[in-house]
């Protein structure tokens, strides 16, 4: 059974209006997204791994140096779909409801979460994530290098923001800080933090 | 074109330098933002077109490399001992820092002098292929030039997220093609890179996107090879 890499929630130009191109879209899902697909098939055909659930091989490969390139394209696939779903046109701003306070119990406040997470994501040098995440139930920011993600330190995954200057190059060049700036006034989907909350 | 003091300054190695290091005394010099300084580029920002375009020559050396210097000087500010070496120093002696500043050498001070060999390495109406002791070295390494070429390209596609592939002179005198994640460099392992290439996405996202094999392959056409066949020669008669 092969992976498959899933439909984008929303048009690849429904975030155009809120600071995501289109054209960001046509390779970030349709190229880089795809590639992390194709490899990872490629890499676990006829092996005992092909019929493991994605999450499974992430966790199964994690630190393993003989499998390292199964690791990075199951992770980036799963990170990406993870990013995909982080976002929401129109999205962004301070959360409400059950996530305000388990932001606000967390950190103190909304703003001291967008400064904790501005930071991890601006500081995460190369390659990489930034996160919001439980751990041991208590809300968290973190950031990972290239394809690492909290599955593999028993942490739960509530959102993620892609820093790999694939994710803004085209639209914000060098500007990572605009690029997060953007992701939290106008992307975030709380409703997915929710989601996941929930089913924690 | 000869190799600058700083750059020779740079290859320094053994006890030699690390007593020099160890004995410099504090001194004041300059202001804290001018510890570093963004080197000017060779060629104008538009001269490696079409291989590489105008607007990623300009983000890339003004912007890139400017804000590795810039972050790199605040964080030295108050270390004022350890201004006024070759980036080059720093880097080989990185264990020998202060810690706290040395995540910051690490890295942006990494990225200053990996961008600062890289603008040299390139020049308008490059291409062909390296000369003198440099093209007898690869033939003996790696078989042809071309197979060195082939074999530096799979390695800089290989490479997992950002960093470099590089041509080292490893400290018994041999070439080999390496890579480092992010900025990490080769002189942090006592090896001295002749050439880097970069993998980062900013060195080829506008005109490549997702391509890095098609920017790895386009990329010899800007090599600089008279200026790295001196380099290399020079390299050499230190080492000896």
């Amino acid at each position: 059974m092969a992976f498959v890499q899933e439909p984008l929630p929303f048009d690849p130009g429904a975030l155009e209006p809120y600071g995501m191109s289109a054209k960001t879209f046509e390779f970030h899902y349709g190229k880089h997204h795809k590639a992390y697909v194709d490899n990872l098939n490629k890499l676990t055909q006829d092996t005992e791994l092909a019929d493991k659930s994605l999450e499974d091989v992430i966790r199964i490969t994690y630190g393993d140096a003989a499998k390292v390139g199964i690791f990075n394209n199951a992770a980036q696939v799963w990170n990406h779909t993870f990013f995909w779903n982080s976002l929401k046109p129109g999205g962004g701003g301070a959360p409400t409801g059950d996530v305000a306070a388990r932001i606000n119990s967390a950190f103190g406040s909304y703003d001291e979460f967008k400064s904790q997470f501005k930071n991890a994501a601006a500081t995460q040098f190369g390659s990489g994530w930034a996160w919001l995440v439980l751990e041991a139930g208590t809300l968290k920011v973190t950031k990972t290098p290239n394809a690492e993600n909290p599955l593999v330190h028993g942490q739960v995954p509530l959102l993620t923001l892609d820093v790999w200057e694939h994710a803004y190059y085209l639209d914000y060049q060098n500007r990572r800080p605009d690029f997060i700036d953007n992701f939290l006034n106008q992307l975030v989907n709380w409703d997915f933090v929710a989601k996941n909350l929930a089913a924690a | 074109m000869p190799l600058t003091r700083r750059q020779t300054l740079g290859l320094l190695v053994g006890s030699a330098a690390t007593l020099w290091l160890r004995s410099r005394p504090a001194v004041a010099e300059g202001e804290p933002s001018e510890i570093y300084t963004l080197p000017p580029l060779p060629y104008g920002y538009d001269a490696l077109e079409p291989v590489i375009d105008a607007e990623t020559m300009q983000l890339h050396h003004n912007k890139h490399h400017g804000a590795y210097i810039n972050t790199l000087n605040k964080a030295l500010t108050p270390y004022r001992q350890w201004h006024g070496l070759p980036i080059e120093d720093l880097l080989r002696h990185i264990h020998q820092l202060p810690t706290a500043i040395q995540k910051t050498v690490r890295n942006h001070g990494g990225g200053h002098a990996n961008h600062s060999l890289f603008w040299q390495s390139m020049a308008p109406n490059g291409g062909g292929e390296p000369m003198g002791e440099l093209a007898t070295a690869i033939a003996a390494t790696f078989g042809s030039f071309s197979e060195f070429q082939t074999q530096f390209q799979q390695a800089g596609l290989k490479h997992f997220g950002s960093g470099w592939v590089w041509l080292v002179l490893t400290p018994q005198g041999n070439l080999a093609i390496t890579t480092t994640l992010n900025q990490d460099s080769p002189l942090m392992q006592g090896q001295v890179p002749i050439l880097g290439n970069d993998l980062w996405e900013h060195a080829y996202y506008l005109t490549y996107r997702n391509r890095r094999d098609q920017y790895l392959e386009a990329w010899w056409q800007v090599v600089n090879w008279p200026w790295l066949s001196d380099r290399y020669a020079q390299m050499r008669a230190l080492l000896a």
